[in-house]
C-alpha cells in the first residue's frame, strides 16, 4: 500500500463568505454582544447592546438586499442561497427589527423592560426584590436574541439535514432561555421555558432520527442527493418513509402543527410578550422555510406518499386551532391557538408543491408575521398593577377608554380573520388559490370553513372591546415610548398596505419562489 | 356603424393633465375627511376649506376641459386606471376613471354650480352652529357625485350612486332635531333603495351576460346579446334612474326632501344628483338603443312625470315644494329626451345642463327669500318683495324666463328641441309632443304663480317679517347663475355645439329647428299659461288660506297620491316580508347557527382537557402523533 495515497492533502472547504454574510453578521454581532456583557460597565451595556443589535439587523438586511437575484449553493452545498432563502431571511430580519423595538421598550412597566431584573434570582425572593429595586436589567437577552435570529436566518437556507439540525438548535436554545425571563409571573414563565425545552429536545430527537434514516437510505444528507437517490432507486421504502415521517414531526413541532402544538399556548402565555411576538413571527417564518425546502427539494419526488399525511395534519391543525381558540379566556392563549390555526392554513401551501404554493406561503408568512407582532404589541400595553391584563374580561369596553388602541387591535384581528383590505385576506387568497390550482379543492373548503369559524373568536374580541361596558377597576392602556409606537405603526402600515396594494410584494415572491437544487 | 361599436373603438390612456383627474375626487374627499373627522377644531375655518376644495376641483375640471377640446374629436375618451384591485377568476373591478365629452359636461356642472352653492352656503348657513358639518357633507356629496360620473364601469358608478344617496340622506336630515326632516331623510333613503336595487340587479345581470361590468366591455357585447336580456337590463336601469331622479312611480321622496337646507335643494335635489338618472340612461345609450321596449318605457316614464310634476307644482303653496314639483317635471323632459334614443341623448343632456343653472338659480332665490322672511315658505304670506330684494327678484325673474322657455333664454333652446324631437320620433311620438307642449303651458302657469305670489302684488306678510336683501356671498352666486340662465342654452345649442361635442359618446342628434310650427304653438301655450297665471295671482287677490279647490287640486296638493302608492306597493308587502324573515331567522337560521355553535363550543370545552399543562402528556401526544404518521406513511405505501 502506497503512502502516497494516504498523504492526499485534505482540501479545506470553500466558504463563500459574501453569500452567507447575513448569517455571519448577525452571529458576529451576537458574539460581540457577549463581549459587551463581559467588558462594558453595567450602565453602558444596554445602550451598547441596542446599538449593536439594531445596526447588525439593519446591515444584515442590507446584505440580503445586496444578494438579491442570487441562486446558488454555497459552503460546499450545505447552504442554499436562492429566492426563498433571501425572501425569508429578509422577512426574518424585518420582523426581528420590529420585535427588537418591543424588547427595547421600558416605559410600559414602571419597573423596567419586559425581562426579569435577574433571571437567576428565585421568584419572590428578597434577592429578586433587591435587584429590581436597583434597576438592573438582564441585558444578556440581546445576544441571546441575536443568536436566535442567526439560527432563523440559517434554518430556511440549510440545504442538508445536518446544517438544518444545527440551525434548528441555534434558533431554539436561546428561545428556551428567553421564554423563561419574564419580569412578571415568573413561575409561569419558567414553567413555560422548561416545557418548551423538554418538548423541543424531544422533537429534535425525532428530527435527528429521521435524518439518520434518510442518510441510511441515500448515503448523503444533502437535499439534492436525497432527491436524486429517490428518483434513481426504488425499494427500501421503510427507511425513506420512516425518515420522512420523523423529519416531519421535528419540523411540525416548530411550526406548531397539531398534534405537536400543545406547547404553544403554554409557552406563548408564559414568555415575556416581546419574546412571544418574536417567536410567533420569526420561528414560524424560519420553520416554514425549512419545512418547504425539505419537502419541496429533498422529498418532492415522493410527494404522493407524504401529501395524504400532510392533508390530515393540516386539517387537524386548522380544526384544533380554531376549536380550541373558541373557548379561551386569555388573550395570549387565544392568539397562540390562532397561530396554530394559521400554521394549518400555511400547510395548504406546503401541500400544493408548486411555485405558486411556495410564493403564497412566503407572502402569507410575511403578512402574518407583522400582524401577529402588532397584536402582541397591543397586548403588552393593556396593563393593571400586576402586569399585563391578559384575561379577556378585562378587555371589555377597551374601545371606549382607548379607541385608538382598540382600533389598531381591530385591524390586526380583522387581518387574522382574513377580512378583505387587510394583508390577511391577500395572504389567504394567495395561498388558497395555489392549493386550488394544485387540485386540493376539498382541503381549501375545510380551510375556508375554519377561517369562517375563526372569525368568530376574533370578532368576539372586537365586540367585547367596543360594545361592552368597561369594568370599574379595569386595566389601563399605557402610553408607550417611541419604540413600541414605531413598532405598532409599522405593523399597522404593513397590514393595511399589503391588504390594499399587495401586488408589488406578490410580484416579488413570484420572482423569488424558485428553490435552487 | 352602430352606436356600440362606435363607443368601444377609441379609448386612449391618460396623458398630460389627465393624470390629475383623480384630484377631482380627492380634493373634496379630503375636505370632507378633514371637516368630519377634525371636529370642533375646524369650526372657524372649516367652511372656507370646503369652498376651497370644490373650487380646486373646478379648476381641475376646467383645465381638463381645455385639454380635451384641444384634442381631435375622435380621441377624447381617456381612461385612467388608478387601482386594479384583486381579480377573482376573471372578474375584476378596477378603479378606473373615464373622461370623455359626456363626463366633462357633468364635471363642469357639478364643480361649477357646486362651487357657487358652496359660496352661497357660507352666507346662508352663517348662523348655524353646525355649519362645518354641513360643508363636510357637501364636500362628501361632491366627491361621490364626481365618482358617479367619472366611473369607467358600472360597479364604480354604483359606488358613487350610493355615495350621493348617503350624502343626500345626511343633508335632507341635516336639521335632525326636526322630526319631519328625519322622516323625510329616511323616506328618501328607503325609496331610493328600491331604485338602487334595480340598478344593482342590472349590474349583476350585466356581469352574468357580458362577463364584465366595464362600459366598453358591456357595450361591445350588446351586438350579440338577445333583445330580451337587453330589455331586462334597460328596464332595471330605468328603475334605478326613477329612484334617483324622482320619476313616477318613485317620485314621492323629492317633495319631502325639501326639508333639507335650501342650498342642498339647489345643488342635490335640483341641479346635480337628481339628474343622475338621465346620465345613467344617456351613458347606457348603447344598451337602450338596442332595447326598444326599455327605451319606450323611458319615454313614457318621462312623459308621465313631466305632466305629473307640473300638476303638483301648480298646487303647492310652499315655495320649495312648488319648485320641487317643477324639478320633477323638468327632469321628466330630460328623461323623455333620452328616451327618444340616439336622436335625443344629447338633447336630454343639454336640457340637464341649462336646467342645472336656472333651477339652482331659482332655489337660491327661494333661499334668499326664506332668509328674508324668517324661514317662512308659504307663498300666500309673501308678496311685493320685488322692491325689497332687487337683486334676488331680478335674478329670479331671469331664471323664470329661462324655465318657461321664452327666447332667447336658456330653456327655450334646450326644451324646445326635445318637444320637436318627440314629434319627429314617429309612431306614437306625437303623444309625447302634445303632452310636452301642454306642460310647457302649465310650466308657464305655475312659474308665473310663484313669481306673482312672491315678488308682486300686495304684502301679505306676517307681522314679524323684515325683508332685506341677502349678503353678497349669497347674491353673487345668484347673479352668476342668472347669467347662465340667460346665455347657456344659446351657447350650447346654437350651431348644435353641444350635441356635436357629445356625438362621439351618445351618437349624433339632429340639429333642432327653432322655426317650426311646433315652436310657435309651444310659445303660444306658454304665453297663455303665463297670462292666466298673472291674471289669477297678480291681478286678483290671493287668499291667505288656500281655498278648497276641485278634486284635481286636492289630489295635486297630496302630490297625486304618490305616498299612498308607495305604501301599498312597497311598504305593506315589505312589512309582511320582514315579519316572515324575522320568523325564519329566529326559528330556523338561528336554530342552525346556535346549534352548531353549541356543538363546537362543547367540543372545545372537552378538548381543553387534553391541554392539562403536563409536559409528559404533551410528549405522549407527540409520540402518538409521530407513531401514527410514520405508520400511516409506511402502511399507505404497501
Amino acid at each position: 500500500m502506497s503512502l502516497v495515497a494516504l498523504a492526499t492533502p485534505i482540501v479545506a472547504p470553500t466558504i463563500e463568505y459574501a453569500r452567507i454574510a447575513p448569517v455571519l453578521i448577525v452571529l458576529g454581532a451576537a458574539l460581540l454582544g457577549v463581549l459587551i456583557e463581559a467588558f462594558v460597565s453595567r450602565p453602558l451595556r444596554r445602550g451598547a447592546q441596542l446599538f449593536v443589535t439594531f445596526i447588525a439587523l439593519a446591515v444584515a438586511f442590507w446584505a440580503v438586499v445586496r444578494l438579491h437575484g442570487t441562486s446558488t449553493l454555497a459552503v460546499q452545498g450545505a447552504v442554499a442561497i436562492d429566492g426563498p432563502t433571501l425572501f425569508l431571511q429578509g422577512s426574518v430580519l424585518l420582523l426581528s427589527l420590529v420585535a427588537a423595538l418591543l424588547m427595547a421598550e421600558r416605559e410600559v412597566d414602571p419597573a423596567g423592560d419586559a425581562f426579569a431584573a435577574r433571571a437567576s434570582a428565585l421568584p419572590g425572593s428578597n434577592e429578586e426584590r433587591e435587584f429590581t429595586a436597583m434597576g438592573w436589567t438582564q441585558t444578556e437577552v440581546w445576544p441571546l436574541f441575536l443568536f436566535s435570529v442567526g439560527g432563523m436566518l440559517l434554518f430556511p437556507a440549510a440545504n442538508d439535514l445536518l446544517t438544518m439540525f444545527v440551525a434548528l438548535e441555534v434558533l431554539s436554545l436561546p428561545l428556551y432561555l428567553l421564554a423563561g425571563m419574564a419580569r412578571r409571573r415568573r413561575l409561569l414563565s419558567q414553567e413555560a421555558a422548561l416545557k418548551y425545552f423538554v418538548l423541543g429536545a424531544f422533537s429534535s430527537a425525532f428530527f435527528l432520527f429521521g435524518a439518520a434514516l434518510l442518510y441510511g437510505f441515500a448515503g448523503t444528507v444533502q437535499f439534492g442527493g436525497i432527491a436524486s437517490a429517490l428518483s434513481s432507486r426504488a425499494g427500501q421504502t421503510g427507511l425513506v418513509l420512516g425518515g420522512t415521517g420523523l423529519i416531519a414531526v421535528g419540523l411540525l413541532f416548530k411550526v406548531g402543527a397539531a398534534p405537536f402544538h400543545q406547547w404553544t399556548p403554554d409557552v406563548y402565555q408564559g414568555s415575556p410578550t416581546p419574546i412571544t411576538a418574536f417567536m410567533a413571527a420569526g420561528t414560524k417564518v424560519a420553520a416554514f422555510g425549512a419545512l418547504l425546502r425539505v419537502f419541496y427539494v429533498a422529498l418532492g419526488g415522493i410527494r404522493w406518499d407524504w401529501r395524504p399525511m400532510m392533508w390530515t395534519i393540516a386539517i387537524l391543525t386548522m380544526v384544533v386551532g380554531v376549536v380550541m381558540a373558541l373557548t379561551q379566556q386569555d388573550i395570549k392563549r387565544m392568539l397562540a391557538y390562532s397561530s396554530v390555526a394559521h400554521a394549518g392554513f400555511l400547510l395548504t401551501g406546503v401541500i400544493a408543491v408548486s411555485q405558486r404554493g411556495l410564493g403564497g406561503s412566503m407572502f402569507y408568512l410575511l403578512t402574518y408575521g407583522f400582524t401577529v407582532i402588532g397584536a402582541f404589541a397591543v397586548v403588552s400595553l393593556v396593563r393593571d398593577s400586576a402586569g399585563e391584563a391578559t384575561h379577556l374580561s378585562q378587555w371589555a369596553g377597551l374601545g371606549k377608554r382607548s379607541p385608538l388602541l382598540a382600533g389598531i387591535f381591530t385591524v390586526f384581528l380583522l387581518a387574522m380573520a382574513g377580512i378583505p383590505l387587510t394583508s390577511g385576506f391577500a395572504g389567504k387568497f394567495a395561498i388558497f388559490a395555489s392549493a386550488v390550482a394544485s387540485g386540493d379543492g376539498p382541503l381549501v373548503v375545510v380551510a375556508v370553513l375554519a377561517s369562517a369559524a375563526a372569525a368568530f373568536f376574533y370578532i368576539r374580541v372586537i365586540v367585547l372591546m367596543f360594545f361592552s361596558e368597561p369594568a370599574q377597576d379595569g386595566p389601563v392602556v399605557v402610553v408607550p415610548s417611541a419604540f413600541t409606537t414605531i413598532a405598532l405603526a409599522v405593523c399597522v402600515a404593513v397590514t393595511v398596505v399589503l391588504g390594499v396594494m399587495p401586488q408589488p410584494v406578490l410580484n416579488l415572491v413570484d420572482q423569488a419562489s424558485v428553490f435552487v437544487r | 356603424m352602430t352606436l356600440a361599436t362606435l363607443l368601444s373603438a377609441q379609448v386612449s390612456p391618460a396623458t398630460g393633465s389627465f393624470h390629475y383627474a383623480s384630484l377631482l375626487v380627492l380634493l373634496p374627499l379630503l375636505g370632507a375627511a378633514v371637516l368630519l373627522l377634525g371636529g370642533r377644531r375646524t369650526n372657524t375655518w372649516g367652511h372656507l376649506l370646503g369652498v376651497a376644495a370644490v373650487l380646486g376641483s373646478f379648476v381641475v375640471a376646467a383645465s381638463l376641459f381645455f385639454a380635451m377640446v384641444s384634442r381631435p374629436s375622435e380621441s377624447r375618451s381617456i381612461v385612467e386606471t388608478l387601482y386594479s384591485g384583486i381579480s377573482v377568476g376573471g372578474f375584476s373591478i378596477p378603479i378606473a376613471f373615464r373622461i370623455d365629452p359626456l363626463t366633462i359636461c357633468f364635471l363642469l356642472l357639478i364643480t361649477g354650480v357646486g362651487s357657487l352653492i358652496h359660496i352661497y352656503s357660507v352666507g346662508y348657513m352663517e348662523h348655524d352652529p353646525n355649519r362645518r358639518r354641513f360643508f363636510g357633507y357637501l364636500n362628501l356629496f361632491i366627491a361621490a357625485m364626481l365618482v358617479l360620473v367619472l366611473a369607467d364601469n358600472y360597479a364604480l358608478l354604483y359606488v358613487g350612486w350610493e355615495g350621493v344617496g348617503l350624502a343626500s340622506y345626511l343633508l335632507i336630515g341635516f336639521y335632525q332635531e326636526r322630526p319631519s326632516a328625519a322622516t323625510a331623510a329616511k323616506k328618501a333613503f328607503i325609496v331610493n333603495r328600491v331604485g338602487d336595487l334595480g340598478l344593482f340587479i342590472a349590474i349583476m345581470v350585466m356581469f352574468v351576460t357580458f362577463g364584465t361590468v366595464s362600459f366598453d366591455g358591456v357595450f361591445a357585447g350588446v351586438s350579440h346579446t338577445s333583445s330580451t336580456t337587453l330589455n331586462a337590463i334597460g328596464l332595471l336601469l330605468l328603475l334605478g334612474a326613477c329612484g334617483k331622479s324622482a320619476q313616477v312611480p318613485l317620485q314621492s321622496w323629492l317633495l319631502d326632501a325639501m326639508e333639507g337646507p335650501t342650498p342642498v335643494s339647489a345643488l342635490i335635489h335640483a341641479a346635480t344628483m337628481v339628474t343622475a338618472g338621465v346620465y345613467l340612461v344617456a351613458r347606457s345609450g348603447a344598451i337602450f338603443s338596442a332595447a326598444s321596449i326599455a327605451l319606450t318605457a323611458v319615454a313614457i316614464v318621462g312623459t308621465v312625470t313631466l305632466i305629473f310634476g307640473a300638476v303638483i307644482g301648480s298646487a303647492m303653496d310652499d315655495i320649495k315644494k312648488a319648485l320641487a314639483g317643477s324639478t320633477m317635471s323638468q327632469i321628466g323632459y330630460m328623461i323623455l329626451g333620452v328616451g327618444l334614443g340616439t336622436k335625443g341623448y344629447a338633447l336630454g343632456i343639454s336640457h340637464l345642463l341649462s336646467h342645472g343653472f336656472f333651477k339652482a338659480g331659482l332655489f337660491l332665490g327661494a333661499g334668499a327669500v326664506m332668509h328674508a322672511m324668517s324661514d317662512r315658505l308659504d307663498m300666500r304670506r309673501f308678496g311685493g318683495l320685488r322692491k325689497f330684494m332687487p337683486i334676488t327678484s331680478t335674478t329670479f325673474l331671469l331664471a323664470y324666463l329661462a324655465i318657461i322657455g321664452i327666447p332667447p333664454f336658456s330653456g327655450f333652446f334646450t326644451k324646445d328641441p326635445i318637444i320637436d324631437a318627440a314629434y319627429n320620433s314617429g309612431g306614437y311620438g306625437w303623444i309625447y309632443g302634445v303632452v310636452g307642449q301642454v306642460t310647457a303651458g302649465l310650466t308657464a302657469f305655475y312659474m308665473t304663480r310663484i313669481v306673482a305670489m312672491t315678488f308682486f302684488g300686495p304684502k301679505r306678510w306676517e307681522e314679524d317679517a323684515h325683508p332685506h336683501e341677502a349678503p353678497k356671498s349669497m347674491t353673487i352666486p345668484q347673479i352668476i347663475l342668472a347669467v347662465g340662465s340667460v346665455g347657456l342654452g344659446g351657447l350650447l345649442m346654437v350651431g348644435n355645439r353641444l350635441p356635436h361635442f357629445l356625438a362621439p359618446i351618445v351618437g349624433e342628434a339632429e340639429a333642432p329647428n327653432y322655426l317650426s310650427v311646433n315652436t310657435f304653438v309651444t310659445l303660444g301655450l306658454v304665453l297663455i299659461g303665463a297670462g292666466y297665471g298673472w291674471y289669477v295671482y297678480a291681478r286678483n287677490e290671493v287668499p291667505l288660506l288656500a281655498p278648497a279647490g276641485g278634486p284635481l287640486t286636492v289630489a295635486a296638493r297630496k302630490s297625486l297620491y304618490g305616498d299612498a302608492l308607495n305604501e301599498a306597493v312597497f311598504m305593506r308587502p315589505g312589512q309582511y316580508l320582514t315579519r316572515l324573515l324575522v320568523f325564519t331567522d329566529n326559528r330556523i337560521v338561528d336554530g342552525a347557527v346556535n346549534g352548531t355553535a353549541a356543538l363546537v363550543g362543547g367540543l372545545s370545552t372537552r378538548a381543553r382537557k387534553w391541554q392539562n399543562g403536563f409536559a409528559r402528556s404533551y410528549a405522549l401526544s407527540m409520540l402518538g402523533g409521530a407513531v401514527v404518521i410514520a405508520a400511516a406513511l409506511i402502511l399507505v405505501r404497501r
